[in-house]
């Protein structure tokens, strides 16, 4: 009797909706039909992209311009794609060997996450002027080098904050799985596929879609690399604007635009929707009554054979992979006893780390006086600070716009169900795409770029804030509204007491991840052209891009070291507080 | 008093099958007297370095064998350290002094003869029922088909059968256990370890679960052979146990082992099980009183002095709330020559770590006669009891000023000071040197709950200061 009603009782947990035999049937084979097709695309297009990505390059050098023609569009959005989706692959490696070996060795650890800070707070313009000759001498003779460069570019824009992620999960994992998982002696590959992936996948995934929109963003300045007084050009649809704007082409950019916004929509619809529904079963969380998440092309992929064929195909594979790393040893099979020996060594690191870092910063300083002189150092920190006004009060007012505007759709669900896709999407596009139009119109009404500057930064990062305001608004408990209707409270009491004070840590949230988009996008947005007319403001961000193009390493070296001392203290010094005070005092958990 | 303990035995009836259980519980005593010892701890002591750099013990001196065969409870108060205990004879955790020993190997890793039931059941919420319990076989390389037949045989055992292909999320707490039992089962542990498994349960899952573990412990096919389970429990105790091993406090020790020599299946209403439950009552609030001369005495300077004395052993305030306190008075109170703790608890269905709180709190106060497994009123309990609302926070205030040593630290500390402020921090600062982080901000945070309660000071925490009361002024 028992089993009988737990077989019933299964099948109704498992959702099997009742339906017709051959429906079922129908509707398995199209899907089929449409996942053969969707896979043989891809193969297609890759196969049709990779000869190009290795071309020779001809008599006349590395191209530096493109044609402009509208119907390359397609051609150009695969490349770019193309591109993009190698540099996320490697910054998912990155992130798991750097996070692993930050997580599991506690001396790396010391070093490589306060490293990870810095290099997060690197600009790409950076680490582009600092590696391109290095990309150009491996890859000899062929275009390989210039699109190795550009997918390192990207890749800089990408891994630091999906490797914080990672690390986060690492560290946080349930103390009781993580018991659970030493004693019943699984390897360390078990471990990492059983319990570390799982439990950091849905931050990972998130940040991976955030990784994508950074990296949108940086594609002009990464498929258009001008460094060191040259340019090289990729065919791509980053350097499609670029070049279009520069030829004064305002209908090819509109082109362009179109195109950006068919990608990001397609991708959203073919990879992230259903991503995000599939990782829902990754949730640790003990009720299935939130919200399901839908996606079209995660049904269809279900309702196909995909799954089967994957599991005939990856079985014996995964089993020789599991016999194959059992050398690598079980997790947490010997204790860690700390002892003498192992205080010595502690000693010895933290000195020869300290060392390292006093030589480094000697041997910086050194190039710096030599190449730029010690009075560039304080101009340079002048303008960082201008720069960094810019930021705050980009901040502001950003905020002062969107908190409430972002408040009351986030306490409406039918406005947010709306909004929140199509928000995404424009945190997604990048922004720099309408640069050359939003130029267009300062040169026009002659509009100073200093303060215009202003305008074009908050173009891409104002959605952070919106975004998170939205999420925040909506997670305001339905009891705490009904309690201030009750109350009768009016308007500004209702704003001051519950809203303003519910929304704060999401608003922290939003805030830091606008500035330091904001401080990235000073770069590209202080120098801005279309034609022949270019505005400059004054400004840390125009400094950088000026030095990178005419390739003065000592200035270019300054400057991305100002860049990045301002944006570890500003966070050091402003945001963490303000975050730890959000979780204390405006936590709506706790 | 025993109303709710009627229904539950009327489910246990009903559902199982007893006799098997008696069978081999015959068996089981029979082969004690020979049976070799799978488990030893040999002086176990465990401590942790506190944030002031000073080593806080939380074990000491601990021996103890598992047999083959038997059922050993550990028993304890919360701040025992029965789960590190566990956990140091998991492997899962190293003990900072003396050795442990399965089947005579010292172990230096995860102990390989051991499975653990955890009381938040610990599923890979990811893995499907199935999965889940072939994970151990699949650590240890088992094929794909030898593993999954002993999973599903694992999983009918223990009544899942169904469920195989379900996620641990759509299942009820209840089933989520079996989940974890049959995780553990399938690996055929020489010894099954249950860390509290039932106590994430509500009252019937969970006697229906420890039925049904005793049923397979009995039924003699070898899945189960002996279980080390820690509890604080001490009707489960005595329920499935050969033998109970009951831990101190401050730091953990082996107060007792009682061998419960009951004939099985056990039914809670003999007076014989009733007798032994009271007599372990008996023994864990006797050890309140053993504690209080064992601290260390080390040369400080006068405000540590005060502070370190004024939170050791019983004297640590314990992690009630004013308000849990005076309900326990009201429910005392109806009692005019007290009530046995065992009545308390199974009327109030607390365990031993919701109920000796406040009894701790109680007799700290002086508020509460604590004896033999027996609480009474004293006077001053009882003119709390019966105060209005405001006389009665006078009261308490009075009490704890005159009893509790770190109250009247704090009260001292503020009225010395010029402008009657003093940080917060200074205070859990002073309190780290006998305790660690984590427990010195719950004893600060305890101690700020009782003095706004008791209007002698007040405590704010944007500024992390505290000031006195104006009524305390």
């Amino acid at each position: 009797m028992p089993s009988l009603f737990s077989t019933h009782a299964g099948a109704l947990i498992r959702g099997d909706a009742p339906a017709s035999a051959s429906g079922r049937l129908r509707r398995s084979v199209i899907s089929d039909v449409i996942v053969v097709a969707g896979i043989l695309a891809v193969l297609g297009a890759v196969a049709a992209l990779l000869p190009q990505v290795n071309a020779a390059i001809g008599p006349q050098g590395i191209p530096s311009s493109i044609s402009t023609d509208p119907h390359l569009l397609p051609y150009y959005a695969l490349r770019s794609v193309f591109r993009m989706f190698i540099a996320l692959g490697f910054s998912f490696l990155f992130t798991v060997v750097y996070g692993l070996a930050a997580a599991r060795s506690r001396r790396l650890g010391a070093i490589l996450i306060p490293l990870l800070d810095i290099l997060q707070s690197v600009p790409i313009l950076g680490f582009l002027s600092a590696t391109i000759t290095i990309w150009l001498v491996l890859f000899p003779g062929s275009i390989l080098g210039v699109e190795a460069a550009s997918i390192f570019a990207i890749f800089t824009s990408q891994a630091w904050n999906m490797t914080f992620s990672f690390h986060r999960s690492l560290m946080s994992e349930p103390p009781e799985l993580d018991e659970a998982a030493r004693l019943l002696q699984l390897s360390h590959w078990q471990r990492f596929w059983k319990l570390d992936v799982p439990n950091s996948m849905i931050p990972l995934l998130w940040n991976c879609m955030m990784s994508v929109g950074g990296g949108w963003f940086f594609l002009t300045a990464s498929e258009m690399i001008s460094v060191n007084n040259s340019t090289y050009v990729l065919p791509g649809i980053g350097s499609y604007v670029a070049e279009a704007s520069e030829r004064q082409q305002l209908g090819n950019i509109g082109w362009a635009i179109l195109t950006m916004v068919i990608v990001v929509v397609l991708i959203d619809f073919c990879l992230w929707k259903p991503l995000t529904a599939w990782a829902e079963k990754f949730r640790i969380t003990s009720n299935s009554s939130v919200s399901q998440k839908r996606s079209l092309v995660l049904s269809v992929i279900r309702q196909s054979h995909l799954n089967d064929v994957l599991a005939t195909i990856g079985r014996p594979i995964a089993d020789v992979l599991d016999r194959l790393t059992l050398p690598l040893g079980r997790t947490g099979a010997h204790w860690h006893v700390r002892g003498t020996r192992s205080r010595i060594g502690d000693v010895l690191f933290a000195v020869v780390a300290a060392a390292v870092s006093i030589f480094g910063v000697v041997l910086w300083f050194d190039y710096i006086r030599e190449g730029a002189g010690i009075a560039e150092i304080w101009h340079v920190a002048g303008l960082g600070f201008l720069t960094f006004l810019r930021v705050m009060l980009l901040t502001l007012i950003c905020s002062i716009i969107w908190v409430p505007i972002g408040a009351m759709i986030g306490m409406n669900p039918k406005l947010a169900r709306f909004f929140q896709p199509v928000i995404q999407i424009l945190a997604s596009f990048p922004a720099n795409f309408t640069f050359p139009l939003v130029t267009l119109w300062f040169i026009a009404w002659h509009i100073d770029i200093n303060w215009g500057n202003l305008l074009l930064m908050s173009l891409g990062t104002q959605w952070y804030i919106l975004f998170n305001v939205i999420a925040g608004a909506s997670a305001i408990p339905d009891d705490l509204r009904e309690m201030s209707r009750s109350l009768g409270m009016g308007t500004w009491q209702r704003w001051k007491t519950l809203i303003l004070p519910a929304v704060f840590g999401a608003w922290c949230t939003g805030g830091v991840t606008a500035a330091g988009g904001a401080w990235n996008a000073s770069i590209v947005s202080e120098t801005v052209s279309y034609g022949h007319t270019t505005l400059t403001a004054t400004g840390l961000g125009s400094y950088i891009a000026a030095s990178t193009a005419e390739g003065n390493m000592p200035r270019t070296l300054l400057s991305v070291t100002m860049m990045s001392i301002f944006v570890v203290v500003v966070n050091r010094v402003f945001w963490h507080p303000l975050e730890r005070l959000a979780d204390r005092r405006f936590s709506l958990t706790a | 008093m025993k109303n709710t303990l009627t229904a539950n035995n009327n489910i246990d009836n009903s559902v199982i099958d007893n006799t098997a259980v008696e069978n081999t519980a015959m068996e089981n005593t029979a082969v004690k007297g020979t049976a070799l010892p799978v488990i030893t701890a040999n002086h176990v002591s465990k401590s942790f370095l506190t944030d002031n750099g000073e080593d806080l013990k939380v074990l000491t001196h601990i021996s103890m064998t598992l047999h083959e065969g038997e059922i050993v409870a550990i028993l304890g108060r919360s701040g025992a350290g029965k789960s590190t205990f566990l956990r140091i004879l998991a492997g899962l955790v190293p003990p900072s002094d003396g050795r442990v020993k399965y089947r005579g190997k010292p172990l230096t890793g995860p102990n390989p003869g051991v499975a653990m039931v955890f009381q938040t059941f610990a599923l890979m919420p990811w893995l499907t029922v199935e999965s889940n319990v072939e994970l151990g076989l699949q650590a240890q390389g088992v094929g794909r088909k030898e593993r999954k037949a002993a999973a599903l045989k694992a999983i009918d055992s223990i009544g899942l059968d169904g469920f195989e292909s379900a996620y641990p999320k759509e299942l009820s707490g209840g089933m989520r256990q079996r989940v974890g039992i049959a995780r553990a089962l399938v690996l055929k542990p020489d010894a099954l370890f249950m860390d509290e498994p039932f106590s994430a349960l509500d009252v019937l899952t969970a006697e229906n679960l420890r039925q049904e573990v005793l049923k397979l412990w009995a039924d003699g096919s070898g899945a189960l052979r002996s279980i080390l389970i820690v509890t604080h429990n001490i009707e489960e105790a005595v329920q499935m146990a050969d033998r109970v091993v009951v831990l101190g406090s401050h730091p953990g020790h082996v107060i007792a082992d009682v061998p419960i020599t009951l004939p099985r299946p056990r039914d809670k209403h003999t007076a014989a099980f009733e007798s032994t439950v009271d007599s372990l009552y008996a023994i864990l609030t006797g050890q309140a009183d053993a504690a209080r001369g064992g601290h260390r005495e080390e040369a400080l300077s006068g405000l540590q002095q005060m502070f370190a004395d004024s939170s050791q052993g019983s004297h640590s305030l314990p992690d009630a709330t004013p308000g849990g306190m005076a309900g326990l008075l009201e429910i005392v109170a109806d009692h005019e020559d007290g009530v046995d703790l065992a009545d308390l608890a199974s009327a109030l269905t607390f365990e031993v770590d919701d109920l000796f709180p406040l009894l701790d709190a109680g007799t700290l106060l002086g508020m509460l006669d604590v004896e033999e497994g027996h609480v009474s009123l004293t006077p001053a309990g009882r003119e709390w009891n019966d105060a209005d609302i405001l006389d009665s926070k006078m009261i308490f205030a009075r009490m704890a000023i005159s009893h509790v040593p770190l109250i009247r630290a704090i009260d001292r500390t503020l009225r010395q000071s010029k402008n009657g402020k003093v940080r917060g921090d200074l205070i859990v600062d002073l309190l780290r040197g006998k305790h660690n982080d984590e427990a010195a901000q719950q004893q600060f945070r305890i101690a700020v709950e009782w003095g706004r309660y008791g209007e002698l000071f007040d405590y704010d925490s944007d500024d992390d200061t505290l000031t006195l009361d104006d009524n305390a002024q």
